[in-house]
């Protein structure tokens, strides 16, 4: 990788309103760009804010379409990470995060982990996302997560093994109120979880929490950069809106991957190995030698473990 | 080996956790306040001040998010509400430098007594609080303001509340604190003393008293839903951390039983598309 500045935007996005929001962004991106950012980082779903529920297809966008265009335009100037509803071909809906440089959509990574627990319900109102990809960008290779995504470690884990030295964390991590000694006490919790994440993947992490009250839910913010170690860079207050400027220093990754050599040391065969055997238990699937015919005829893809478990049951229906 | 058979650890019975850190929380309560006033094109609000916790600190909240030119307090005294009760709340007036209007709601009740006919204590005390409500909503129109709500999580869970009286507000920042948290907030916001060590009293009849009402202390039920609500921990295990199991049994079922107040009205389905059940929009819809 090489040095990159990164700006940390830390916003309050009004809730379904994409002209507004739009406008928010360009505004924060010249700013950014003024403080010298290379690159500036949103949170997830900046462009709409968070409960949407019904407002979901009201604020989609294509990233081919006339939506983007304004940003696209920004990104010729600094390059811009940030959430949106994406309309995807077939009128899929997801929460979505695009990088846009040159004027171009680098990459988009569609939330695969949607929440659905407690107070969210992302999975009501979203399409899961089913690509997990790494990707170059002018300053290095990168991988970008949202929220919920972070919380699942085999997320980092892959993107770091497709050689991804930044993570990009876009998140609406909303508080659960604040303890003594502890603070927002989910502000500290994302905080362990970052550092962690990062030690384990021996790469940068730009985290980029929104602020904001919608519906009396609130954002925490407590936006953060972590280096390799897990140290923090800079950090962002709770609960009020900001912005930063953090440098990532391709030294400091070379050093915490020379004196923790983690990723090299990953034994992926291994992983391998005992994943498709958890398959097979979890699933119920037939042993290796007898799936070797029938996944030979089926296409296997990124998509096809979604599948496994219906084409299991119908291959054991047969057998009866 | 020794021979003995190693006792295995009992596991602790589970604690509520009560503790709240009164600056971070008021810090979210103001920015709340200030939020959902300014959003829905207001810049103040109206609070009934009964001289009790719950309304004092929502006063002393509001006050520090939009500043004291922006809340109206009003005391709504009936006849037979207590003197000190209208002195604590003037006293609250005083220290916040807020707006305040006295509107004594005797006439409105007793005309409604006048012109329905003689009802027992407990409906004149739920007359008292719609009244309440009438003056706080007609005024909050006058004042260009929104009604701030002083319900806390305790009388939210138990249903203790008038339904569209003292439960009507168009946002309350005491909902998710229980009785004992909304204390440690008022201590940490300097409220007066008195206030903050009186009796808890909803003042519908001389002398009434929110725990003798309810047949059990504010201090044990907070745990207990603490217990039950928060950290999700069954009816059996909540006996086991020292809550005697009818108590328990009669909570629960006191929850269950006012759900009601704590839902909008229910909406018979009829079309394709139904306020509240696919009809999903966010309260806060495009601000």
């Amino acid at each position: 990788m090489r040095p990159v500045r990164v700006a940390l935007a830390q916003v309050s996005p009004r809730l379904g309103d994409l002209g507004k929001n739009v406008e928010l962004v360009l505004a924060t991106s010249r700013s950014a760009e003024r403080a010298g950012a290379q690159v500036v980082v949103f949170p997830e779903l900046a462009l709409s804010g968070y409960v949407l529920r019904d407002i979901v297809p009201e604020v989609a966008i294509a990233t081919v379409g006339q939506g983007f265009a304004p940003l696209l335009a920004a990104s010729r100037r600094i390059d811009i990470v940030v959430g949106f509803v994406e309309e995807a071909p077939g009128h899929r809906f997801h929460n979505a995060a695009a990088y846009l440089s040159e004027g171009r959509v680098v990459h988009v990574h569609r939330k695969i982990y949607l929440p659905n627990y407690g107070l969210f319900q992302e999975g009501r109102d979203f399409a899961p996302g089913e690509r997990l990809r790494a990707f170059d960008t002018p300053y290095g290779r990168a991988g970008i997560l949202i929220c919920e995504d972070c919380w699942h470690p085999t997320t980092a884990w892959l993107l770091a093994h497709q050689g991804a030295e930044m993570l990009f964390v876009l998140s609406n991590g909303p508080t659960r109120g604040a303890r003594p000694g502890r603070g927002i006490t989910s502000v500290q919790v994302w905080h362990e979880l970052l550092k962690v994440t990062a030690q384990f993947e021996t790469a940068f992490i730009v985290y980029v929490n929104r602020v904001g009250y919608e519906d009396g839910l609130n954002f925490g913010g407590g936006s953060e950069v972590l280096d390799p170690f897990g140290r923090t860079v800079c950090a962002l207050p709770p609960l009020d809106e900001a912005m930063t400027v953090a440098e990532l220093d391709p030294e400091v990754l070379r050093r915490a991957r020379t004196a923790y050599p983690l990723l090299r040391d990953d034994d992926l065969e291994l992983v391998r190995r005992e994943l498709e055997r958890i398959r097979q238990t979890r699933y119920e699937l037939p042993e290796p030698e007898e799936s070797a015919e029938a996944s030979a005829a089926q296409p296997s893809g990124a998509s096809g473990a979604r599948r496994t478990p219906r084409s299991a049951r119908s291959r054991r229906g047969a057998a009866l | 080996m020794t021979g003995t058979r190693a006792r295995a650890p009992r596991l602790a019975p589970p604690e509520p956790d009560l503790a709240i850190d009164a600056e971070w929380t008021c810090r979210i309560l103001e920015g709340f306040v200030r939020s959902e006033t300014r959003r829905s094109g207001h810049s103040r609000v109206v609070v009934g001040l009964s001289g009790g916790l719950d309304s004092t600190v929502a006063a002393y909240l509001a006050t520090r998010a939009l500043g004291p030119c922006s809340v109206i307090g009003l005391l709504l005294p009936y006849r037979t509400s207590s003197p000190d009760s209208l002195l604590d709340a003037e006293r609250v007036v005083g220290a916040l430098g807020i707006l305040a209007e006295k509107v004594d709601i005797t006439p409105i009740v007793d005309g409604f007594v006048r012109a329905a006919g003689r009802v027992g204590r407990v409906r004149l005390g739920n007359v008292m609080a719609r009244a309440r409500m009438i003056v706080l909503y007609d005024r909050s129109v006058e004042y260009g303001a929104l009604v701030l709500g002083t319900s806390n999580k305790t009388e939210l869970l138990l249903g203790y509340g008038t339904l569209h009286g003292d439960m009507a507000s168009a946002l309350n920042p005491l909902g998710d604190l229980y009785k004992a948290q909304v204390r440690a907030l008022g201590a940490w916001l300097g409220i007066p003393r008195p206030i903050l060590a009186k009796t808890p009293t909803a003042d519908l009849w001389p002398h009434q008293s929110d725990e003798a009402e309810l047949g059990v202390s504010y201090e044990q039920v907070d745990r207990l839903l603490a217990l039950l609500v928060d950290a999700r921990v069954s009816p059996k295990a909540a006996a086991s951390a020292g809550f005697p199991r009818r108590l328990v049994e009669r909570v629960l079922e006191r929850v269950r039983r006012t759900q009601f107040k704590r839902r909008p009205p229910v909406v018979a389905k009829v079309s394709v598309r139904t306020v509240a059940w696919d009809f999903r929009y966010p309260r806060d819809w495009a601000t």
